[in-house]
């Protein structure tokens, strides 16, 4: 998501109140979720335990983890507060991510669960030469991984100290510290199993902090959402133009809508290619219930969505938008404030034990999504980089179970480090970034495999590389890197990577307009251009997909 | 669709690739195959369409997605909450189209060609 921005000053709830049952709700999240995690260790014994949970998991419980896994403190505290500043356009991101789940269910979940073992380059790799495709989805795996991980941990780093209410670089430093080392022990320990059960708790605690958050604001306004609607727009100072879309988004001139645009097709479609909601395809013993699995998801997150939108609007009337932007100017921290206001205010006993509440789930959800995020990219060097491709697929099941640990740790000793030098820039970006790529890289390969006859190994790699390198090289052009003023962007990007003075050669801050057609085109002229023919491979990846045969 | 869990012995375990070529240019599977890929194009080409439409409204119809319809609920508003029933009426539409049509078609794909054997049925559930 480009819209959350996490660095802030500090919220003026220090109430040492506050503070001491935050942390003992924390602890709480954090003991069970040990206990869990050791818990599922003894019973991880083969590598379908580790990378796939024994495929034991019931379509509502992955469902659930799904939903756990998807909904980032991006999803929680910046859609919320995207709609409490910049009224509906919090709408043109929910309804983005939640309508991308169609991509998912129709085109890819049961192809997917059928036809692969453990990582997405299983089934992209199916047809075609082993070591070259591996590669290329290896790479994109653990970059899309990697980038959406450091968002997540540079934003814990703020939120955490923003809502416990301590300051300074010490506090942002010890809590990427602690959060990458419990990721690390969930994954490490617990594997697939341990991750999944801590996304099945944290999507409990967040769809019931929600509703208990949704069913009060609702409360003071006598269940009628045109009276909340109405009260927010007159409390924003900006009337009606506060329900009406364009406030952030699209404000401007040509290229500002078409990078709305832009936005919303990467939304849309990088769902479906990103590799740790693939991966739980695999953790259901057959397609049909990843189907469901899916479809359990589309409710709880489709319900998630039209939560935050009263969180949301509720947090513009109750709070008020210059008393959100006075603590964080990118809005993270409305559902908190809304929380604190709702159970009586600053100062009462009530509202600090609420927000105390609201700040132990953002932390849950924080966890969930970063555990989730390196199992994928761990078990995809373990699985694709190590036994494929370097191995050359001689590796036993057990060296790779191994090397998947060691990968885990390593990826989240990396992730914890470039979060600590990252801690200062505003990285949200990156989610939007994963999001295009997986649009980009991912999703045409995916889709060439499993629906394209003549689809074979040059057009995977083209596909990917190119996807990969588009996405990448045109944030590296865009407003993101050079923040100089211009008739997209009047204000300028003055948190902008390189420059921010210099004007962007390249208008769109998302990349995906571009960028997923150019993957597309690359996948289609790498085949083209190639003699190779996977038929047979086709029939077999074909057969094995629709019908469920030789399924693992 | 439906799957072994596999892990023991299903009867279709270790299927050679000239079978699967063969099981490929089968009747029963090209009736799958056609009931599979005639629910899901259209159907993503007309949420697609339907999900765009919802975004360039958004970017360039303001003035329309602004009209108020009920007291302070607009037409963007009503447009996004439609964008989440055609959500869920579609993955709800998809899931009986499965368990009903596709479900029994994938079952009667088998080696030996002809009416579903025993393991089709019994892994469905």
């Amino acid at each position: 998501m480009s819209a959350p921005e996490f660095a802030a000053p500090v919220l003026a709830v220090s109430e040492t109140e506050s503070r001491t049952f935050s942390l003992i709700l924390f602890g709480l999240f954090v003991a069970l979720t040990l206990y869990i995690t050791i818990w599922a260790s003894r019973h991880n014994k083969t590598a379908a335990d580790y990378y796939a949970g024994g495929r034991a998991f019931s379509p509502l419980q992955n469902g659930l983890a799904i939903s756990g896994d998807y909904m980032s403190a991006a999803s929680f505290l910046g859609i919320a507060g995207l709609f409490a500043l910049s009224g509906y356009d919090g709408f043109l991101y929910s309804i983005g991510f939640l309508v991308a789940w169609l991509v998912a269910l129709l085109l890819v979940a049961e192809m997917l669960r059928n036809s692969g073992r453990f990582t997405m380059a299983d089934v992209l790799a199916f047809r075609m030469r082993q070591r070259p495709v591996r590669a290329a989805a290896g790479i994109s795996t653990i970059v899309v991984s990697i980038f959406y991980l450091l968002a997540q941990m540079v934003g814990a780093g703020a939120l955490v100290g923003l809502l416990l209410g301590v300051s300074g670089e010490t506090a942002k430093i010890l809590t990427i510290v602690v959060v990458g080392a419990l990721m690390i022990f969930y994954v490490t320990v617990g594997g697939m199993k341990g991750t999944t059960w801590v996304q099945i708790v944290k999507a409990v605690m967040l769809m019931t902090g929600a509703l208990i958050m949704t069913v009060w604001v609702l409360s003071k306004y006598g269940f009628n959402l045109s009276e909340l609607l109405g009260d927010a727009a007159a409390k924003s100072g900006k009337g009606d133009a506060f329900l009406e879309p364009g406030l952030k988004y699209g404000a401007t001139d040509l290229w500002s809508k078409l990078d709305l645009l832009s936005l919303g097709l990467a939304l849309v479609l990088g769902t479906a290619g990103l590799p740790h909601i693939l991966i739980r395809f695999y953790t259901v013993p057959n397609s049909r219930a990843a189907r469901t699995s899916v479809n359990w998801a589309i409710g709880i997150i489709g319900f998630f969505y039209l939560m935050t939108l009263v969180i949301g609007f509720g947090a513009a009337a109750l709070v008020g938008g210059s008393a959100i932007a006075a603590q964080d100017k990118g809005g993270n921290t409305a559902a908190p404030q809304l929380a604190e206001e709702l159970g009586g205010g600053s100062g009462s006993t009530g509202g600090a034990i609420f927000l105390a509440v609201i700040a132990a789930v953002a932390f849950a959800t924080i966890l969930a999504v970063v555990a989730g995020l390196t199992l994928a990219s761990s078990s995809s060097f373990a699985h694709d980089l190590f036994a494929n491709v370097f191995r050359r697929g001689r590796a036993t099941e057990r060296d790779e179970v191994v090397t998947a640990r060691y990968a885990a740790l390593v990826i989240g000793a990396i992730a914890i480090v470039l979060s600590i030098f990252a801690r200062g820039l505003n990285v949200a970006f990156l989610v939007a970034l994963a999001f295009a790529i997986a649009a980009s890289a991912n999703l045409p390969t995916l889709l060439f495999s499993l629906f394209w006859k003549r689809f074979n190994t040059a057009g995977a790699v083209a596909g990917i590389y190119g996807g990969l390198v588009s996405a990448v090289g045109i944030v590296l052009l865009s407003p993101v890197a050079w923040g100089g003023k211009s008739d997209t962007i009047p204000k300028g990007n003055p948190d902008a990577l390189f420059s921010a003075d210099t004007v962007a050669p390249i208008p769109l801050s998302n990349p995906g307009l571009i960028s997923i057609p150019v993957g597309f085109l690359c996948a289609y002229l790498g085949t083209v251009l190639s003699k190779e023919r996977t038929d047979d491979e086709y029939a077999e990846l074909e057969v094995r997909a629709l019908t469920g045969k030789g399924a693992h | 669709m439906t799957t072994g869990s596999s892990e023991s012995g299903h009867p279709d375990e270790g299927l050679d690739n000239a079978a699967y070529v063969r099981l490929r240019q089968s009747p029963e599977f090209e009736r799958l195959r056609g009931a599979f890929r005639g629910f899901v194009f259209p159907m993503t080409a007309v949420f697609l369409a339907w999900y765009l439409l919802y975004v360039v409204l958004s970017a360039y119809a303001r003035d329309f997605m602004g009209q108020k319809v009920v007291g302070e609920i607009n037409v963007a508003l009503v447009f996004g909450l439609l964008q989440f029933l055609s959500t869920f009426l579609i993955a709800w539409a998809y899931e009986r189209y499965a368990r009903r049509r596709l479900e029994p078609l994938a079952a009667a794909v088998t080696v030996g060609g002809g009416a579903a054997p025993a393991h089709g049925e019994e892994d469905g559930e």
